[in-house]
């Protein structure tokens, strides 16, 4: 048996990826990688956690982020794409018509 | 099994899901010149659920579906500002999105899904109620920003809103996991009973709920989205997106930190403190050089997230706490009715394509329409906090909350910004009366009746505030 610890800090190593991620990569897509990475490693945090201490809600709150996850990104690429139709591009530096 | 008493504590909530989804239907068979019917009958949906949520004013507080939700005197308070900010809302859009050629069924209904999720916020018990509540009001605010989507700028404004609330709703839902780890409950009341066994996992758990929270409210240093959102999304959605959420929001941390997290005060009080004085000090300094009214109004709202968590600061203190928590709704009440005031004259200022926003277009408005110059002086006025307005008694009751619980810093700081930010709001105030222009004006009813009713509600109430803050101590968590 696996002790929790390692999930806790496999999960933590995953989240600073994708916080990284989100921070440093310029592709909206690839930006929205790192978000799922980040939602995903709480799963995981949450799923450890659940079995280690024999409490189901853990692992039911893990369906409603999935769930609600699957919804955002419904909506993210939706807008990606409609940028993309009238743009020909997703860089988000050249997202720069608002500023002041 | 659910019982019929837990389907009482969401009454309201379900009334209006039910109206929303039946809406949503309807709209289909109504003619795409007739949209107004969608607007009409979303608004009959609000307020039919508004009179049901007054109904409940007073009554005792229950919880239904095994802890999950609650219905007390707060939340049913702050779900009766929540419905009259869709009210608003629909009032602000109802001519302008004819006008700026939006007019669409679809936009009456992702507000009222979004209201449903305001309100579901402030009436979440557990903590995964408040991440689907949270995700409920956001996701229709993505969309409802990206709503005039031939225009490049909404478009960059949904996107940068979807991008930073996605990356927002990571940190809360890592932050609710690390507190699940450390408590073994996702229910507030839970948390506290549980005298948590690692005080370390559970104070970096609320940190970074604090942290996701923060990107919500638009507290400095997580407030980059905001003027960029608030510039590019439609007026009037950022109208109401600039009330309602920020109240959601709010309401939501308040929740979480009084009931699950009053033991982790020590340590919060402290990250609160420097959250509130850097918004105040960021929002303020950085309106300064705005010369686009959107995005003037968009840094003052986060300079007034920063005096809305002053409220937070002493939340651990029993003997301060009720008080400063009462300033706090009182301040949201203020702002909410300021904010809509302001934001619908911006609407009657707009033209197609984003012109006739430039505080400079303002030049010459009190000569032509000196009513509507009038209401604009009343909301710098109240968002100064300049007697006599609402904003001036919220501000007043801010400070006694604050300088009762002993942070005297925190106070200076806060009358110090407001004096910084009097030269921006009167910039507005001048330009109205001195400079010489000749700027049109739109007349439409409902958007008339908006501005109109915000203005004399900021004076009026400010001559009876003892009211309404008794009102909003009433509204207390137990």
């Amino acid at each position: 048996m696996v002790p929790v610890n390692f999930y806790i800090i496999l999960s933590a190593i995953l989240f600073t990826i994708g916080a990284m991620g989100v921070l440093v990569r310029r592709n909206p897509l690839i930006i929205f990688m790192s978000i799922e990475l980040m939602l995903n490693s709480a799963n995981l945090a949450m799923v450890a956690f659940s079995s280690a201490i024999k409490s189901f809600s853990g692992q039911i709150f893990v369906f409603f982020v999935i769930a609600v996850a699957a919804a955002e990104v419904g909506v993210g690429l939706a807008l990606i794409v409609q940028i993309f139709k009238s743009r020909h591009s997703i860089n988000v530096d050249e997202m720069n018509n608002l500023k002041g | 099994m659910p019982q019929s008493s837990d389907f009482q504590t969401i009454l309201p909530l379900t009334i209006l899901t039910v109206w929303a989804c039946v809406l949503l239907l309807v709209d289909l068979f109504i003619p795409k010149t007739q949209k107004w019917i969608t607007a009409t009958l979303a608004a009959a949906g609000l307020a039919v659920t508004l009179g049901v949520t007054l109904a409940q004013l007073g009554g005792p507080a229950s919880t239904g579906f095994s802890g999950m939700v609650v219905q007390d005197g707060f939340s049913t308070f702050l779900n009766a500002l929540q419905l009259v900010c869709g009210l608003l809302g629909v009032a602000l859009a109802f001519g302008y999105v004819k006008r700026m050629g939006l007019e669409r069924g679809e936009y009456y209904t992702l507000l009222l899904f979004s209201v449903i999720g305001m309100m579901l916020m402030v009436q979440a018990a557990d903590l995964i109620m408040v991440f689907l509540a949270l995700e409920m009001l956001s996701i229709p605010l993505y969309v409802l920003a990206a709503f005039n989507r031939t225009q490049s700028a909404s478009e960059e404004s949904g996107l940068k809103y979807f991008l930073l609330g996605a990356f927002s709703t990571g940190f809360v839902v890592y932050g609710i996991a690390l507190v699940f780890g450390a408590t073994g409950t996702t229910n507030l009341a839970g948390i506290l009973a549980s005298a948590p066994t690692s005080g370390l996992l559970l104070t970096i758990g609320a940190a970074l709920i604090l942290v996701g929270f923060g990107f919500k409210v638009a507290a400095v240093p997580f407030h980059m989205w905001t003027p960029d959102v608030y510039q590019g999304a439609p007026t009037s959605v950022t109208g109401f997106m600039a009330a309602g959420a920020k109240i959601a929001g709010f309401a939501a941390l308040l929740r979480v930190f009084s009931t699950a997290f009053p033991a982790l005060a020590v340590d919060m009080t402290d990250i609160l403190w420097a959250l509130s004085a850097l918004t105040m000090i960021g929002g303020n300094l950085l309106a300064i050089s705005q010369s686009d009214i959107k995005r003037m109004l968009a840094y003052s709202s986060i300079a007034h997230a920063g005096y809305i968590l002053m409220a937070f600061v002493p939340y651990g203190n029993p003997d301060v706490a009720p008080v400063s928590i009462a300033a706090g709704l009182f301040y949201l009440v203020a702002y909410a009715v300021t904010n809509f005031g302001a934001w619908g004259v911006v609407i009657a200022m707009e033209k197609s394509e984003g012109r006739g926003l430039a505080i400079s277009d303002y030049a010459g408005l009190a000569k032509k329409h000196p009513v509507l110059a009038a209401a604009m002086t009343v909301f710098m006025l109240s968002l100064i906090g300049f007697p006599p307005t609402l904003g001036l008694v919220g501000k007043f009751y801010l400070f006694r909350a604050v300088l009762s619980g002993g942070f005297v810093w925190l106070a200076v700081i806060g009358v110090v910004t407001s004096l910084i930010s009097a030269y921006y709001y009167l910039r507005v105030v001048v330009t109205m009366y001195m400079h010489e222009g000749e700027p049109t004006v739109e007349r439409e009813f409902w958007l008339d009746f908006t501005w109109g009713l915000s203005a004399l509600a900021t004076v009026v109430l400010s001559f009876i505030p003892q009211a309404l803050f008794v009102m909003a101590s009433s509204a207390l968590l137990k």
